[in-house]
């Protein structure tokens, strides 16, 4: 990862990995990753690596809290000054 | 206008995921549960004010921080910007990246996913200042676009993608010192 493509391609990587980039830039980023197995590898890496990190961050909500919000709310359905 | 009878069958299935933000928020079972009680109470009685067939989750996430700003944040917690500063891009990679080549026929994903712990990656994320903590969270456990984050951090889209790039790198350099630290990296 040594020429300017390179250096375009990875200060656009955020943008690329997150879909916020215009579809020409997109084009572009992507015939650079075709054609450059480095910088393939690198855009790879950090694409699995947040899909680790999401993979790994879930929760499961309490049933316990499941039950008190539900409740709650059905309280406040019942008791029309709370509604507003 | 949304049907406040319609609220628990709409709203009800994005509570694991915003328990789990809840969490990564508050860093403690006792006041993520709290935060979500308040944001689905305070999303129920403003369910009048929620537009039908825009973003839902969106809007419940906005509610809870805006209510985690408002009630559960540490104020003292003066975050260390400047730490973050000194990560250099695809830090992770560059230090981590040989092992894929090591284990023929692996991915990065399996190999990350071996090597970290789930409570290693929420230490990371935990760890990090919360302006940074906050961007990643919902980018990246989230999913949500630069636009949506902007509108529930109320800040704007470019101080998003700054925020975003750093708190990446933060995140990244917590992640390798925990491999540094269980010794599975040299």
């Amino acid at each position: 990862m040594a020429d300017g493509n390179c250096d375009d391609a990875l200060h656009e990587l955020y943008g690329y990995l997150d879909g916020e980039l215009t579809v020409e830039r997109r084009i572009s980023i992507q015939h650079h990753l075709d054609d450059c197995p480095p910088c393939y590898e690198a855009f790879d890496f950090e694409a699995e690596l947040r899909v680790v990190i999401a993979r790994k961050c879930t929760e499961t909500v309490p049933e316990s809290l499941k039950q008190r919000i539900a409740e709650a709310i059905q309280r406040e359905g019942a008791s029309p000054d709370s509604v507003g | 206008m949304a049907d406040q009878a319609t609220f628990a069958e709409e709203a009800t299935p994005f509570m694991d995921s915003l328990y789990a933000a809840a969490m990564r928020m508050t860093r403690n079972p006792a006041d993520a549960e709290d935060l979500v009680q308040e944001t689905y109470l305070k999303a129920y009685r403003g369910f009048g004010g929620y537009e039908q067939g825009t973003n839902l989750k969106a809007w419940l996430y906005r509610i809870l921080t805006n209510t985690f700003i408002n009630t559960y944040r540490a104020k003292k917690r003066r975050p260390m910007e400047s730490d973050l500063d000194e990560v250099e891009d695809l830090y992770l990679y560059r230090r981590l990246g040989g092992l894929e080549a090591a284990a023929a026929g692996r991915s990065a994903e399996d190999e990350l996913l071996d090597i970290y712990t789930d409570d290693e990656v929420k230490r990371a994320l935990e760890e990090l200042p919360e302006q940074f903590r906050m961007a990643v969270l919902l980018a990246d456990v989230e999913g949500f676009s630069y636009k949506e984050i902007a509108d529930i951090l109320d800040i704007p889209i470019g101080t998003v993608m700054s925020r975003l790039h750093r708190g990446r790198k933060g995140l990244q350099k917590k992640l390798w010192e925990y491999a540094v630290a269980r010794g599975l990296v040299a």
